[in-house]
């Protein structure tokens, strides 16, 4: 059993746990994820760690509230305990001096991110961040990410925090503008990442993606995650999960994301009779 | 003077589940001898002098002795006898491929009855757990040493290796990836072929031992096998087992509700997806399956996909039903249950539907020719032959090659030109001192009965290493 030792609720939908995970957080760097189950009968669900405290023994995961699953962890708080918790997972993400990198951060890749600006910025690196919503409101960790950014963009959908657009419109601005970018990261969700990649793209601009694919066992054996970069077969968890984004068979990766859609409904909807 | 016994050949049949009854449950198939069935069975056996049978099993289990015990009715000495040589006997019992090890080197194989071992060794395994012995203190016998040793892996290899250790006074600990112990004994093989209170029963056993088991461990993520030896251990044996899944390489194969073998069975038999939406894990099992291979694991999953609700099953194969590597046992079982058999038919590329989901299969069809490097005769496919099967579940039975965590993150650990880590067979030492290695992770893959050989030759050696005697 891993203890919960707090939860918060950033914006609607989007929460974090901090878990106390001593012998994960030992080895755990930016870019890796775990793999949690609530209780015995829960399925094993991969997610980002956002953050850690190695001499506390803590991680901290963040997540989305999308279907049954993520719906219970919500209801988890400071005291309760995860059966299974198993990372950290997945290869660390590649961090050198690039020079500059803008790194993007939609929806839960907002916190999802935060390790790897923080590790660039260490490495010398000059950080842009930009997070991006749909309204201010939902918002979160701009100052966080601030902390270990030369330049935070917060960028809405509808205008709301000053700057209008999404972060693909942002990079866009950025790169028709004659900014040099040697590097760019994009967590967030599918479409998010691989908007980023297509404005990306023409520029020549190395995009790393956080690809986020259904998994079961996270350590390679299963190939449930399997997704196609240039042309060949890898498993998002143990090949991954970053990968360029330029090289993504996004089509596939959204297909091979919607194959429960009918299981998701049915759990969801019996999840919210019960509650 | 002792009368000569007399052979008898008439081999008491083992019940069996009707097949069309338990292709509808998860129950097992294989229903256990009665006690009269087992003696009357024991008491074929002649006691041979020179008892070939021991040579066939690889973990040398007292074949005789604990045969010759049961046609006496000393139920106690034949768990005591067979249970000092292998300690997963209910297992082993299910799913050892006797046909091809004790009971091929039967002396009396020749008259082509031999001795129905693999029952027998259920039948006790089963009394077993049936009449708990109250004084099983098998591990007091040793003085416990003051060393220890990480195994890693709780599949048939790590639990072998752990428990020869354990009973010879050692602390060990095992440091299991997945949130269960057993491996492919829990993921892999299926309920109606081994039920997994048996395998929890020999888990518990392993642990009554001292052994310690520690669950979500993956090594050489939440730790490299180098800070297991710096942590304070004294040996390390690998046996993390299975691997990644092969595919086929073909195209359309990452189409939605095309599996693995190893998803669509840790799904079913590890998560329980049979049981959605009480448990949580789906699976998608729609009305005709095909199934790519011919070993145990396709044999099982095709069977698994019956009991999940297919109306039409095929294993779809290459060469014929004499190249299939399953237990013949397996492929009959299959076969009565309905499974049809597509035999020398190889596919070509998956076909899918609007939504990005498989809805067929092109196959063209192959035919035999001089043997390989497998000894057995190679496929060649027939040009021209293509033809479709409707299909909307695939499952993917080829095999496994060796997982990539550990190899990439332990220092000076040599690996076969396939990837798997280089292992001497008699005593699985690697080229990295105070590591061993045995089970798939050393062959590629293969079977429980050989993981746990390789899980007793290393715990043998480790002991003579630590006691410094070589």
């Amino acid at each position: 059993m891993y203890r919960i030792v707090a939860q918060e609720n950033l914006v609607p939908n989007i929460y974090i746990l901090k878990i106390e995970a001593p012998e994960v957080v030992r080895k755990v760097q930016p870019g890796q994820f775990a793999i949690v189950r609530i209780d015995e009968r829960g399925e094993r669900i991969p997610l980002t760690i956002a953050d850690w405290d190695r001499e506390e023994g803590i991680v901290t995961i963040i997540f989305l509230e999308v279907g049954a699953t993520t719906h219970k962890l919500a209801q988890l708080k400071a005291g309760d305990s995860v059966v299974n918790f198993v990372g950290p997972l997945g290869l660390p993400a590649e961090i050198e001096k690039f020079g500059r990198v803008v790194c993007a951060g939609g929806c839960y890749g907002i916190g999802a991110i935060l390790p790897e600006i923080r590790a660039l910025k260490e490495k010398g690196n000059e950080v842009i961040s930009i997070i991006e919503a749909r309204h201010k409101s939902i918002l979160y960790w701009q100052d966080r990410l601030g902390q270990f950014s030369d330049q935070v963009i917060a960028t809405t959908g509808d205008g709301s925090s000053g700057y209008k657009g999404l972060a693909p419109d942002q990079l866009k601005e950025m790169l028709e503008g004659g900014k040099k970018i040697d590097r760019v990261f994009a967590h967030g969700c599918t479409f998010m990442m691989m908007l980023c990649s297509e404005v990306t793209k023409p520029f020549g601009v190395k995009t790393m993606v956080s690809l986020n694919p259904i998994m079961v066992d996270g350590t390679g054996m299963c190939g449930c995650c399997r997704v196609s970069v240039g042309g060949k077969t890898k498993l998002a968890c143990v090949d991954g999960p970053e990968f360029d984004g330029h090289e993504v068979d996004w089509d596939l990766l959204v297909n091979r994301q919607r194959a429960y859609l009918d299981e998701e409904q049915e759990s969801s909807r019996l999840s919210e009779e019960r509650t | 003077m002792t009368e000569k016994k007399k052979i008898n050949l008439n081999r008491v049949p083992i019940p069996k589940q009707k097949p069309l009854i338990r292709r509808g449950n998860f129950n097992e198939v294989a229903l256990g001898y009665a006690e009269e069935q087992a003696i009357e069975e024991a008491n074929r056996c002649i006691q041979c002098k020179k008892a070939g049978c021991k040579e066939g099993c690889p973990v040398n289990v007292d074949i005789p002795e604990f045969i010759k015990a049961i046609g006496e009715g000393d139920m106690p000495e034949a768990v005591r006898i067979l249970k000092s040589k292998n300690s997963l006997a209910g297992i082993c019992g299910r799913v050892c491929p006797q046909e091809i090890q004790c009971e091929m080197t039967c002396n009396l194989a020749k008259k082509g009855a031999p001795i129905a071992i693999g029952r027998l060794e259920r039948y006790v395994a089963d009394w077993e757990r049936a009449h708990p012995l109250v004084s099983e203190n098998q591990k007091g016998n040793c003085i416990s040493k003051d060393k220890k040793v990480a195994v890693v892996g709780s599949g048939p290899g790590g639990l072998t290796c752990a428990a020869d250790l354990a009973k010879l006074g050692y602390q060990v600990t095992i440091l299991e990836a997945l949130h269960v112990a057993g491996g492919v004994l829990m993921y892999g093989i299926p309920e109606f072929r081994l039920p997994k209170d048996i395998v929890q029963g020999e888990i518990d056993y392993v642990k009554s031992l001292g052994v310690e088991i520690k669950l979500d461990h993956v090594i050489g993520k939440i730790a490299t096998v180098d800070e297991i030896l710096e942590d304070g251990y004294n040996a390390v044996f690998l046996a993390p087992g299975a691997g990644a899944p092969m595919f086929l390489n073909i195209p359309g194969e990452n189409l939605s509700n095309i599996y693995s073998a190893n998803e669509f069975l840790t799904r079913t038999n590890l998560m329980k997806a049979y049981l959605f939406p009480e448990y949580d894990t789906p699976i998608k099992v729609g009305r005709k399956v095909a199934v790519f291979g011919g070993g145990n694991v396709a044999m099982d999953s095709s069977r698994c996909a019956l009991r999940l609700g297919a109306e039409e099953v095929y294993i779809i194969y290459r060469r014929s039903r004499v190249e299939m590597p399953a237990r013949r046992e397996e492929s009959e079982n299959a076969e009565e249950e309905g499974i049809i058999f597509q035999l020398l038919t190889n596919p070509k590329r998956f076909i899918g539907d609007e939504q990005g989901r498989v809805k067929a299969v092109e196959c063209y069809e192959m035919e035999l020719g001089e043997p390989d490097e497998s000894g057995r005769r190679r496929p060649i496919p027939k040009p021209g032959t293509e033809f479709i099967i409707e299909i909307d579940t695939a499952i993917v039975a080829l095999g496994t090659r060796p997982n990539p965590i550990i190899p990439s993150t332990t220092k000076g650990l040599e690996l076969t030109r396939w990837g798997t880590i280089k292992t001497d067979e008699a005593t699985g030492r690697t080229s990295k001192e105070k590591v061993w290695c045995g089970g798939d992770m050393a062959t590629g893959a293969a079977t429980v009965i050989s993981a746990m050989g390789a899980g007793k030759r290393a715990a043998a050696d480790i002991d003579a290493y630590l006691q410094g005697k070589s």
